[in-house]
Protein backbone atom coordinates (compact mmCIF):
# COMPACT_ATOMS: atom_id res chain seq x y z
CA UNK A 1 0.00 0.00 0.00
CA UNK A 2 2.75 2.40 1.03
CA UNK A 3 4.79 1.25 -1.94
CA UNK A 4 1.93 1.99 -4.30
CA UNK A 5 1.63 5.45 -2.78
CA UNK A 6 5.34 5.96 -3.45
CA UNK A 7 4.83 5.03 -7.10
CA UNK A 8 1.98 7.47 -7.31
CA UNK A 9 4.08 10.29 -5.88
CA UNK A 10 6.83 9.53 -8.38
CA UNK A 11 4.29 9.53 -11.21
CA UNK A 12 3.19 12.99 -10.17
CA UNK A 13 6.79 14.18 -9.90
CA UNK A 14 7.49 12.88 -13.41
CA UNK A 15 4.56 14.66 -14.94
CA UNK A 16 5.53 17.82 -13.05
CA UNK A 17 8.96 17.77 -14.67
CA UNK A 18 7.66 17.33 -18.23
CA UNK A 19 4.93 19.92 -17.72
CA UNK A 20 7.45 22.41 -16.39
CA UNK A 21 9.69 21.88 -19.39
CA UNK A 22 6.74 22.29 -21.72
CA UNK A 23 5.46 25.49 -20.10
CA UNK A 24 8.88 27.14 -19.75
CA UNK A 25 9.94 26.30 -23.32
CA UNK A 26 6.58 27.36 -24.69
CA UNK A 27 6.90 30.69 -22.86
CA UNK A 28 10.25 31.42 -24.50
CA UNK A 29 9.04 30.20 -27.91
CA UNK A 30 6.08 32.57 -27.69
CA UNK A 31 8.22 35.52 -26.61
CA UNK A 32 10.66 34.87 -29.47
CA UNK A 33 7.82 34.49 -31.94
CA UNK A 34 6.66 38.02 -31.12
CA UNK A 35 10.18 39.32 -31.61
CA UNK A 36 11.06 39.73 -27.96
CA UNK A 37 14.68 38.78 -27.45
CA UNK A 38 15.39 36.53 -24.49
CA UNK A 39 18.69 35.30 -23.20
CA UNK A 40 17.40 31.75 -23.04
CA UNK A 41 15.85 30.06 -26.06
CA UNK A 42 12.97 27.60 -26.00
CA UNK A 43 15.10 24.88 -27.60
CA UNK A 44 18.75 23.96 -27.72
CA UNK A 45 18.49 22.88 -31.36
CA UNK A 46 20.91 24.32 -33.91
CA UNK A 47 19.12 24.55 -37.28
CA UNK A 48 22.07 23.11 -39.14
CA UNK A 49 22.32 24.22 -42.74
CA UNK A 50 21.23 27.76 -41.90
CA UNK A 51 22.89 28.00 -38.51
CA UNK A 52 26.33 26.60 -37.96
CA UNK A 53 28.10 25.86 -34.78
CA UNK A 54 31.68 27.16 -34.47
CA UNK A 55 34.19 24.38 -35.03
CA UNK A 56 36.75 23.70 -32.35
CA UNK A 57 40.25 25.04 -33.02
CA UNK A 58 41.61 21.50 -33.28
CA UNK A 59 38.82 20.24 -35.50
CA UNK A 60 40.06 18.12 -38.42
CA UNK A 61 38.29 19.09 -41.63
CA UNK A 62 39.18 18.80 -45.34
CA UNK A 63 42.92 18.68 -46.08
CA UNK A 64 44.84 21.40 -47.87
CA UNK A 65 48.42 21.62 -49.11
CA UNK A 66 50.43 24.68 -48.10
CA UNK A 67 52.37 26.73 -50.65
CA UNK A 68 55.75 28.39 -50.68
CA UNK A 69 56.14 32.09 -51.47
CA UNK A 70 56.46 31.30 -55.18
CA UNK A 71 53.23 29.30 -55.23
CA UNK A 72 54.72 25.83 -55.48
CA UNK A 73 53.65 23.20 -52.90
CA UNK A 74 55.71 23.07 -49.76
CA UNK A 75 55.67 19.30 -49.87
CA UNK A 76 59.06 17.65 -50.49
CA UNK A 77 57.57 14.23 -51.32
CA UNK A 78 59.23 12.55 -48.34
CA UNK A 79 56.42 9.98 -48.21
CA UNK A 80 56.06 10.18 -44.44
CA UNK A 81 52.35 10.88 -44.71
CA UNK A 82 51.91 8.01 -47.15
CA UNK A 83 53.65 5.70 -44.72
CA UNK A 84 51.72 6.76 -41.66
CA UNK A 85 48.31 6.90 -43.23
CA UNK A 86 46.28 4.00 -41.72
CA UNK A 87 43.78 4.02 -44.58
CA UNK A 88 46.45 4.02 -47.30
CA UNK A 89 44.63 6.72 -49.15
CA UNK A 90 47.48 9.08 -50.11
CA UNK A 91 49.28 8.53 -53.42
CA UNK A 92 52.34 10.65 -54.22
CA UNK A 93 54.59 10.60 -57.26
CA UNK A 94 57.89 12.37 -56.62
CA UNK A 95 59.76 14.37 -59.29
CA UNK A 96 63.16 16.01 -59.15
CA UNK A 97 63.13 19.66 -58.31
CA UNK A 98 65.66 21.95 -60.07
CA UNK A 99 66.44 23.62 -56.75
CA UNK A 100 69.08 21.44 -55.00
CA UNK A 101 67.92 22.75 -51.63
CA UNK A 102 64.51 21.16 -52.16
CA UNK A 103 65.48 18.13 -54.24
CA UNK A 104 61.96 16.65 -54.75
CA UNK A 105 58.43 17.81 -55.24
CA UNK A 106 55.19 15.86 -55.83
CA UNK A 107 54.07 15.78 -59.45
CA UNK A 108 50.84 14.08 -58.31
CA UNK A 109 49.38 14.20 -54.83
CA UNK A 110 46.09 12.40 -54.47
CA UNK A 111 44.03 11.90 -51.33
CA UNK A 112 41.19 9.43 -51.75
CA UNK A 113 38.59 10.81 -49.35
CA UNK A 114 36.46 7.67 -49.87
CA UNK A 115 38.96 5.89 -47.67
CA UNK A 116 40.26 8.69 -45.46
CA UNK A 117 39.19 8.38 -41.84
CA UNK A 118 40.20 11.92 -40.90
CA UNK A 119 42.62 10.73 -38.25
CA UNK A 120 45.02 13.61 -38.88
CA UNK A 121 48.15 11.43 -38.74
CA UNK A 122 49.34 12.83 -42.07
CA UNK A 123 49.33 16.33 -40.59
CA UNK A 124 51.29 15.21 -37.55
CA UNK A 125 53.82 13.25 -39.63
CA UNK A 126 54.68 16.00 -42.08
CA UNK A 127 58.10 17.52 -41.33
CA UNK A 128 57.49 20.50 -43.64
CA UNK A 129 54.06 21.55 -42.34
CA UNK A 130 52.97 21.04 -45.94
CA UNK A 131 49.60 19.43 -45.23
CA UNK A 132 46.98 20.79 -42.87
CA UNK A 133 43.38 19.95 -42.03
CA UNK A 134 42.07 23.38 -41.12
CA UNK A 135 39.84 24.37 -44.04
CA UNK A 136 36.70 24.15 -41.84
CA UNK A 137 34.95 22.38 -44.72
CA UNK A 138 32.87 19.57 -43.29
CA UNK A 139 30.00 19.12 -45.75
CA UNK A 140 31.92 16.89 -48.14
CA UNK A 141 29.18 14.55 -49.32
CA UNK A 142 29.18 13.83 -53.04
CA UNK A 143 27.02 11.73 -55.32
CA UNK A 144 29.90 9.82 -56.91
CA UNK A 145 33.09 8.23 -55.66
CA UNK A 146 35.20 10.01 -58.27
CA UNK A 147 34.23 13.40 -56.92
CA UNK A 148 35.83 12.45 -53.61
CA UNK A 149 39.29 11.80 -55.05
CA UNK A 150 41.14 15.05 -54.49
CA UNK A 151 44.23 15.83 -56.57
CA UNK A 152 46.85 18.56 -56.41
CA UNK A 153 44.61 21.16 -58.05
CA UNK A 154 41.87 20.82 -55.43
CA UNK A 155 44.20 20.42 -52.48
CA UNK A 156 46.25 23.50 -53.31
CA UNK A 157 43.24 25.77 -53.57
CA UNK B 1 -35.71 14.76 -47.49
CA UNK B 2 -34.40 17.77 -45.59
CA UNK B 3 -33.94 15.55 -42.53
CA UNK B 4 -31.82 13.18 -44.54
CA UNK B 5 -29.86 16.13 -45.90
CA UNK B 6 -29.23 17.44 -42.38
CA UNK B 7 -27.99 14.05 -41.24
CA UNK B 8 -25.68 13.78 -44.23
CA UNK B 9 -24.28 17.26 -43.57
CA UNK B 10 -23.73 16.34 -39.93
CA UNK B 11 -21.91 13.14 -40.88
CA UNK B 12 -19.66 14.96 -43.32
CA UNK B 13 -18.88 17.74 -40.86
CA UNK B 14 -18.17 15.34 -37.99
CA UNK B 15 -15.91 13.18 -40.15
CA UNK B 16 -14.02 16.18 -41.47
CA UNK B 17 -13.55 17.49 -37.92
CA UNK B 18 -12.44 14.07 -36.78
CA UNK B 19 -9.98 13.36 -39.57
CA UNK B 20 -8.46 16.84 -39.69
CA UNK B 21 -7.85 16.87 -35.96
CA UNK B 22 -6.45 13.33 -36.12
CA UNK B 23 -4.07 14.44 -38.86
CA UNK B 24 -2.95 17.39 -36.80
CA UNK B 25 -2.59 15.27 -33.68
CA UNK B 26 0.42 13.70 -35.40
CA UNK B 27 1.83 17.20 -35.77
CA UNK B 28 0.90 18.06 -32.18
CA UNK B 29 2.58 14.90 -30.93
CA UNK B 30 5.82 15.71 -32.72
CA UNK B 31 5.83 19.33 -31.65
CA UNK B 32 4.77 18.75 -28.08
CA UNK B 33 7.33 16.02 -27.52
CA UNK B 34 9.93 18.34 -29.04
CA UNK B 35 9.02 21.26 -26.81
CA UNK B 36 9.09 19.24 -23.64
CA UNK B 37 12.46 17.76 -24.59
CA UNK B 38 13.96 21.19 -25.40
CA UNK B 39 13.93 20.50 -29.13
CA UNK B 40 12.15 22.21 -32.03
CA UNK B 41 10.52 19.32 -33.86
CA UNK B 42 9.57 18.74 -37.48
CA UNK B 43 9.56 22.13 -39.18
CA UNK B 44 11.04 21.58 -42.64
CA UNK B 45 7.96 20.74 -44.70
CA UNK B 46 7.14 23.84 -46.69
CA UNK B 47 4.85 24.99 -49.46
CA UNK B 48 5.91 28.03 -51.52
CA UNK B 49 8.63 28.81 -48.99
CA UNK B 50 6.06 28.90 -46.19
CA UNK B 51 6.96 26.78 -43.20
CA UNK B 52 4.40 27.73 -40.53
CA UNK B 53 5.96 25.64 -37.73
CA UNK B 54 5.81 22.51 -39.85
CA UNK B 55 2.03 22.60 -40.22
CA UNK B 56 2.35 20.91 -43.62
CA UNK B 57 4.17 17.94 -42.13
CA UNK B 58 1.04 15.73 -41.87
CA UNK B 59 0.45 16.17 -45.61
CA UNK B 60 4.05 15.30 -46.37
CA UNK B 61 3.65 12.18 -44.23
CA UNK B 62 0.40 11.26 -45.94
CA UNK B 63 1.94 11.64 -49.39
CA UNK B 64 4.87 9.51 -48.34
CA UNK B 65 2.60 6.73 -47.08
CA UNK B 66 0.41 6.77 -50.16
CA UNK B 67 3.38 6.34 -52.48
CA UNK B 68 4.97 3.53 -50.51
CA UNK B 69 4.66 0.00 -51.78
CA UNK B 70 1.53 -1.75 -50.59
CA UNK B 71 3.27 -4.92 -49.54
CA UNK B 72 1.42 -8.09 -48.57
CA UNK B 73 3.73 -10.93 -47.56
CA UNK B 74 3.29 -14.12 -49.54
CA UNK B 75 2.73 -16.20 -46.41
CA UNK B 76 -0.07 -14.06 -45.02
CA UNK B 77 -3.79 -14.59 -45.41
CA UNK B 78 -4.41 -11.93 -48.03
CA UNK B 79 -8.05 -11.05 -47.45
CA UNK B 80 -7.88 -10.86 -43.65
CA UNK B 81 -4.55 -9.07 -43.85
CA UNK B 82 -6.16 -6.34 -45.92
CA UNK B 83 -9.35 -6.28 -43.87
CA UNK B 84 -7.70 -5.78 -40.46
CA UNK B 85 -6.60 -2.11 -40.71
CA UNK B 86 -9.96 -1.13 -42.16
CA UNK B 87 -11.76 -2.85 -39.28
CA UNK B 88 -9.74 -1.02 -36.61
CA UNK B 89 -10.18 2.24 -38.47
CA UNK B 90 -13.91 1.81 -38.94
CA UNK B 91 -14.79 0.87 -35.38
CA UNK B 92 -12.97 3.87 -33.97
CA UNK B 93 -14.28 6.29 -36.57
CA UNK B 94 -17.90 5.27 -36.01
CA UNK B 95 -17.83 6.20 -32.31
CA UNK B 96 -17.73 9.88 -33.19
CA UNK B 97 -21.37 9.59 -34.27
CA UNK B 98 -22.55 9.35 -30.66
CA UNK B 99 -20.66 12.38 -29.33
CA UNK B 100 -22.68 15.55 -28.73
CA UNK B 101 -20.79 18.60 -30.01
CA UNK B 102 -23.20 21.19 -28.67
CA UNK B 103 -26.70 21.95 -27.46
CA UNK B 104 -29.66 21.73 -29.84
CA UNK B 105 -29.78 24.66 -32.22
CA UNK B 106 -32.87 26.08 -33.92
CA UNK B 107 -32.52 26.92 -37.61
CA UNK B 108 -35.59 28.06 -39.57
CA UNK B 109 -38.02 26.57 -37.07
CA UNK B 110 -36.21 23.23 -36.97
CA UNK B 111 -34.46 21.85 -33.91
CA UNK B 112 -31.15 20.29 -34.85
CA UNK B 113 -29.12 18.39 -32.30
CA UNK B 114 -25.37 18.67 -32.85
CA UNK B 115 -24.99 14.93 -32.67
CA UNK B 116 -25.35 12.36 -35.42
CA UNK B 117 -26.86 9.51 -33.50
CA UNK B 118 -28.58 10.35 -30.22
CA UNK B 119 -29.30 6.82 -29.05
CA UNK B 120 -30.64 6.06 -25.59
CA UNK B 121 -27.79 3.53 -25.30
CA UNK B 122 -25.19 6.04 -26.46
CA UNK B 123 -22.63 5.22 -23.80
CA UNK B 124 -22.93 1.47 -24.33
CA UNK B 125 -22.68 2.00 -28.07
CA UNK B 126 -19.39 3.88 -27.68
CA UNK B 127 -17.93 1.27 -25.34
CA UNK B 128 -19.07 -1.57 -27.60
CA UNK B 129 -17.52 -0.02 -30.70
CA UNK B 130 -14.27 0.69 -28.90
CA UNK B 131 -14.06 -2.94 -27.80
CA UNK B 132 -14.85 -4.20 -31.30
CA UNK B 133 -11.75 -2.38 -32.48
CA UNK B 134 -9.78 -5.24 -30.97
CA UNK B 135 -10.85 -7.48 -33.84
CA UNK B 136 -8.63 -5.41 -36.07
CA UNK B 137 -5.66 -6.13 -33.83
CA UNK B 138 -6.34 -9.84 -33.49
CA UNK B 139 -6.96 -10.21 -37.21
CA UNK B 140 -3.83 -8.33 -38.15
CA UNK B 141 -1.68 -10.52 -35.93
CA UNK B 142 -3.33 -13.73 -37.03
CA UNK B 143 -3.48 -12.94 -40.73
CA UNK B 144 0.15 -11.80 -40.83
CA UNK B 145 1.20 -15.37 -40.04
CA UNK B 146 4.21 -13.99 -38.22
CA UNK B 147 5.12 -15.05 -34.69
CA UNK B 148 5.99 -11.58 -33.48
CA UNK B 149 2.85 -10.07 -34.91
CA UNK B 150 0.77 -12.80 -33.30
CA UNK B 151 2.53 -12.27 -29.97
CA UNK B 152 1.75 -8.57 -30.18
CA UNK B 153 -1.87 -9.12 -31.03
CA UNK B 154 -2.35 -11.69 -28.28
CA UNK B 155 -0.83 -9.28 -25.79
CA UNK B 156 -3.09 -6.58 -27.18
CA UNK B 157 -6.16 -8.76 -26.83
CA UNK B 158 -5.34 -9.69 -23.24
CA UNK B 159 -4.65 -6.08 -22.34
CA UNK B 160 -7.74 -4.63 -23.97
CA UNK B 161 -10.07 -7.26 -22.53
CA UNK B 162 -8.67 -6.73 -19.00
CA UNK B 163 -9.01 -3.00 -19.22
CA UNK B 164 -12.45 -3.24 -20.78
CA UNK B 165 -13.67 -4.50 -17.40
CA UNK B 166 -12.10 -1.61 -15.50
CA UNK B 167 -13.39 0.85 -18.09
CA UNK B 168 -16.94 -0.40 -17.72
CA UNK B 169 -16.81 -0.46 -13.92
CA UNK B 170 -15.40 3.06 -13.70
CA UNK B 171 -18.45 4.35 -15.56
CA UNK B 172 -21.11 2.57 -13.50
CA UNK B 173 -20.87 5.18 -10.74
CA UNK B 174 -21.34 7.91 -13.31
CA UNK B 175 -24.42 6.22 -14.75
CA UNK B 176 -25.85 6.02 -11.22
CA UNK B 177 -25.33 9.74 -10.67
CA UNK B 178 -26.79 10.82 -14.00
CA UNK B 179 -29.42 8.16 -14.43
CA UNK B 180 -29.08 7.92 -18.20
CA UNK B 181 -26.99 6.26 -20.88
CA UNK B 182 -27.90 8.92 -23.41
CA UNK B 183 -24.81 11.03 -23.90
CA UNK B 184 -26.74 14.22 -24.63
CA UNK B 185 -28.68 13.72 -21.41
CA UNK B 186 -25.49 13.16 -19.41
CA UNK B 187 -24.05 16.41 -20.74
CA UNK B 188 -27.26 18.29 -20.01
CA UNK B 189 -27.29 16.97 -16.44
CA UNK B 190 -23.85 18.52 -15.92
CA UNK B 191 -25.17 22.05 -16.50
CA UNK B 192 -26.08 22.93 -12.92
CA UNK B 193 -23.97 24.06 -10.00
CA UNK B 194 -22.82 22.07 -6.98
CA UNK B 195 -22.98 23.91 -3.64
CA UNK B 196 -23.56 27.09 -5.61
CA UNK B 197 -20.06 27.46 -7.05
CA UNK B 198 -18.73 24.20 -8.51
CA UNK B 199 -20.01 23.18 -11.93
CA UNK B 200 -21.84 19.88 -11.61
CA UNK B 201 -19.30 18.11 -13.78
CA UNK B 202 -18.65 14.40 -13.55
CA UNK B 203 -15.12 14.95 -12.30
CA UNK B 204 -16.46 16.60 -9.12
CA UNK B 205 -19.23 14.07 -8.60
CA UNK B 206 -17.11 11.03 -9.48
CA UNK B 207 -13.44 11.89 -8.82
CA UNK B 208 -12.43 8.26 -8.32
CA UNK B 209 -14.39 7.22 -11.38
CA UNK B 210 -12.55 9.88 -13.36
CA UNK B 211 -9.10 8.64 -12.35
CA UNK B 212 -10.03 5.03 -13.04
CA UNK B 213 -11.52 5.92 -16.40
CA UNK B 214 -8.43 7.93 -17.27
CA UNK B 215 -6.11 4.98 -16.58
CA UNK B 216 -8.32 2.44 -18.30
CA UNK B 217 -8.92 4.64 -21.32
CA UNK B 218 -5.21 5.37 -21.69
CA UNK B 219 -4.65 1.61 -21.69
CA UNK B 220 -7.31 1.27 -24.38
CA UNK B 221 -5.44 3.65 -26.66
CA UNK B 222 -2.44 1.25 -26.35
CA UNK B 223 0.05 4.08 -26.37
CA UNK B 224 3.25 4.33 -24.51
CA UNK B 225 2.83 3.55 -20.87
CA UNK B 226 0.57 0.73 -22.05
CA UNK B 227 2.02 -0.01 -25.49
CA UNK B 228 2.58 -3.73 -25.01
CA UNK B 229 0.80 -4.71 -28.23
CA UNK B 230 3.42 -2.73 -30.13
CA UNK B 231 6.46 -3.01 -27.88
CA UNK B 232 8.62 -1.23 -30.45
CA UNK B 233 11.92 -2.22 -28.90
CA UNK B 234 11.27 -5.94 -28.54
CA UNK B 235 8.49 -7.53 -30.56
CA UNK B 236 7.62 -4.76 -33.06
CA UNK B 237 3.97 -5.56 -32.60
CA UNK B 238 0.86 -6.61 -34.38
CA UNK B 239 1.55 -4.49 -37.48
CA UNK B 240 4.98 -5.96 -38.10
CA UNK B 241 3.92 -7.17 -41.56
CA UNK B 242 2.23 -3.97 -42.65
CA UNK B 243 3.61 -1.16 -44.69
CA UNK B 244 2.57 1.97 -46.51
CA UNK B 245 -0.99 3.11 -46.23
CA UNK B 246 -2.21 0.14 -44.21
CA UNK B 247 0.40 0.76 -41.56
CA UNK B 248 -0.63 4.41 -41.74
CA UNK B 249 -4.19 3.40 -40.99
CA UNK B 250 -3.10 1.59 -37.82
CA UNK B 251 -1.18 4.70 -36.83
CA UNK B 252 -4.18 6.91 -37.61
CA UNK B 253 -6.32 4.59 -35.50
CA UNK B 254 -4.03 5.21 -32.55
CA UNK B 255 -4.42 8.94 -32.90
CA UNK B 256 -8.14 8.63 -33.45
CA UNK B 257 -8.35 6.73 -30.20
CA UNK B 258 -6.64 9.61 -28.41
CA UNK B 259 -9.24 11.92 -29.84
CA UNK B 260 -12.13 9.62 -28.94
CA UNK B 261 -10.86 9.20 -25.40
CA UNK B 262 -10.54 12.96 -25.12
CA UNK B 263 -14.08 13.52 -26.33
CA UNK B 264 -15.33 10.86 -23.92
CA UNK B 265 -13.45 12.40 -20.98
CA UNK B 266 -14.91 15.78 -21.93
CA UNK B 267 -18.42 14.48 -22.42
CA UNK B 268 -18.60 12.29 -19.36
CA UNK B 269 -16.48 14.11 -16.79
CA UNK B 270 -15.97 17.69 -17.92
CA UNK B 271 -19.42 18.81 -18.90
CA UNK B 272 -19.15 18.30 -22.68
CA UNK B 273 -20.19 21.55 -24.31
CA UNK B 274 -21.30 23.12 -21.00
CA UNK B 275 -19.67 26.38 -20.03
CA UNK B 276 -20.26 27.22 -16.35
CA UNK B 277 -22.82 30.01 -16.18
CA UNK B 278 -23.68 29.91 -19.87
CA UNK B 279 -27.26 28.96 -20.51
CA UNK B 280 -29.99 29.95 -22.93
CA UNK B 281 -29.95 33.73 -23.33
CA UNK B 282 -26.36 34.37 -22.26
CA UNK B 283 -24.08 34.23 -19.25
CA UNK B 284 -25.79 34.17 -15.86
CA UNK B 285 -23.30 35.29 -13.26
CA UNK B 286 -23.65 33.81 -9.78
CA UNK B 287 -23.87 37.31 -8.29
CA UNK B 288 -26.99 38.05 -10.30
CA UNK B 289 -25.99 39.86 -13.49
CA UNK B 290 -26.70 38.58 -16.98
CA UNK B 291 -24.74 39.12 -20.16
CA UNK B 292 -27.20 38.68 -22.99
CA UNK B 293 -25.99 36.80 -26.04
CA UNK B 294 -27.68 35.90 -29.30
CA UNK B 295 -28.64 32.19 -29.55
CA UNK B 296 -26.11 31.52 -32.32
CA UNK B 297 -23.37 33.08 -30.22
CA UNK B 298 -24.27 30.80 -27.33
CA UNK B 299 -24.01 27.81 -29.68
CA UNK B 300 -20.62 29.01 -30.92
CA UNK B 301 -19.40 29.40 -27.35
CA UNK B 302 -20.56 25.91 -26.50
CA UNK B 303 -18.94 24.24 -29.48
CA UNK B 304 -15.76 26.20 -28.81
CA UNK B 305 -15.79 25.11 -25.17
CA UNK B 306 -16.19 21.49 -26.25
CA UNK B 307 -13.26 21.82 -28.63
CA UNK B 308 -11.02 23.51 -26.07
CA UNK B 309 -11.69 20.78 -23.53
CA UNK B 310 -11.01 18.08 -26.11
CA UNK B 311 -7.74 19.75 -27.16
CA UNK B 312 -6.68 19.98 -23.56
CA UNK B 313 -7.13 16.26 -23.06
CA UNK B 314 -5.33 15.48 -26.31
CA UNK B 315 -2.45 17.60 -25.03
CA UNK B 316 -2.59 15.84 -21.70
CA UNK B 317 -2.49 12.36 -23.23
CA UNK B 318 0.47 13.26 -25.38
CA UNK B 319 2.18 14.65 -22.30
CA UNK B 320 1.65 11.35 -20.50
CA UNK B 321 2.89 9.41 -23.50
CA UNK B 322 6.17 11.35 -23.46
CA UNK B 323 6.61 11.17 -19.68
CA UNK B 324 6.33 7.55 -18.61
CA UNK B 325 8.20 4.40 -19.58
CA UNK B 326 6.34 1.28 -20.56
CA UNK B 327 4.86 -1.00 -17.89
CA UNK B 328 6.07 -4.56 -17.67
CA UNK B 329 3.47 -7.15 -18.58
CA UNK B 330 2.82 -8.36 -15.03
CA UNK B 331 2.66 -4.77 -13.78
CA UNK B 332 0.10 -4.03 -16.46
CA UNK B 333 -2.08 -6.93 -15.40
CA UNK B 334 -1.60 -6.04 -11.71
CA UNK B 335 -2.70 -2.49 -12.34
CA UNK B 336 -5.75 -3.66 -14.24
CA UNK B 337 -6.99 -6.48 -12.06
CA UNK B 338 -5.62 -5.69 -8.60
CA UNK B 339 -6.13 -1.94 -8.57
CA UNK B 340 -8.55 -0.64 -11.13
CA UNK B 341 -11.19 -3.35 -10.88
CA UNK B 342 -11.41 -3.45 -7.03
CA UNK B 343 -11.29 0.35 -6.85
CA UNK B 344 -14.04 0.48 -9.46
CA UNK B 345 -16.20 -1.85 -7.37
CA UNK B 346 -15.48 0.21 -4.22
CA UNK B 347 -16.40 3.33 -6.14
CA UNK B 348 -19.76 1.82 -7.09
CA UNK B 349 -20.36 0.85 -3.46
CA UNK B 350 -19.40 4.29 -2.18
CA UNK B 351 -21.55 6.03 -4.76
CA UNK B 352 -24.50 3.84 -3.84
CA UNK B 353 -24.06 4.57 -0.11
CA UNK B 354 -23.76 8.33 -0.63
CA UNK B 355 -26.76 8.38 -2.96
CA UNK B 356 -28.99 6.43 -0.56
CA UNK B 357 -28.21 8.73 2.37
S1 LIG C 1 43.70 12.01 -42.20
FE1 LIG C 1 44.46 9.96 -41.70
S2 LIG C 1 43.40 8.64 -43.16
FE2 LIG C 1 43.19 10.74 -43.94
S3 LIG C 1 44.89 11.01 -45.35
FE3 LIG C 1 45.59 11.74 -43.36
S4 LIG C 1 46.57 9.98 -42.41
FE4 LIG C 1 45.35 9.19 -44.11
S1 LIG D 1 54.74 14.24 -45.08
FE1 LIG D 1 54.48 16.36 -45.80
S2 LIG D 1 56.33 16.73 -47.01
FE2 LIG D 1 56.22 14.52 -46.71
S3 LIG D 1 55.13 13.77 -48.52
FE3 LIG D 1 53.59 14.11 -46.96
S4 LIG D 1 52.90 16.19 -47.33
FE4 LIG D 1 54.79 15.97 -48.45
Amino acid sequence: MLKALGYFVELLRGIWITTRHFVVNMWFHTLNLFGIKTKRKGAVTIQYPEQKKDLAARHRSLHRLMKREDGKPRCVACMLCVTVCPSECIVIEATEDPDPEIQKYPSTFVIDLNRCCFCGFCVEACPEDAIRMDTAKIDLAQTSHDALIFGLDKLLK
Amino acid sequence: MTDLGIVLIKIVLALVWFLVITLYLTWAERKESAVLQDRIGANRAKIFGLRLFGLFQPFADAIKMIFKEDFVPAFSRKFLHTLAPFLSFFFVAITISAIPFGDDIRVAGKTISLQIFDADIGLLFVLAMLSLGIYGIILSGWASNNRFALLGSVRGAAQLISYEVALGLSLVGLIMVYPSLRLSEIVRAQGGLLFGFLPAWGVFLQPVGFVLFLFAAMAETKRVPFDLPEGESEIIGFFAEYGGLKWGMFMMTDFMEILIVSTLLTTLFFGGWQVPGLAEGGFHFPWGGTWHLAPWLVAVFQVAAFNIKVFFFCWFQILIRWTYPRLRYDQLMDLGWKWLVPLGLLNILGTAIVMSL
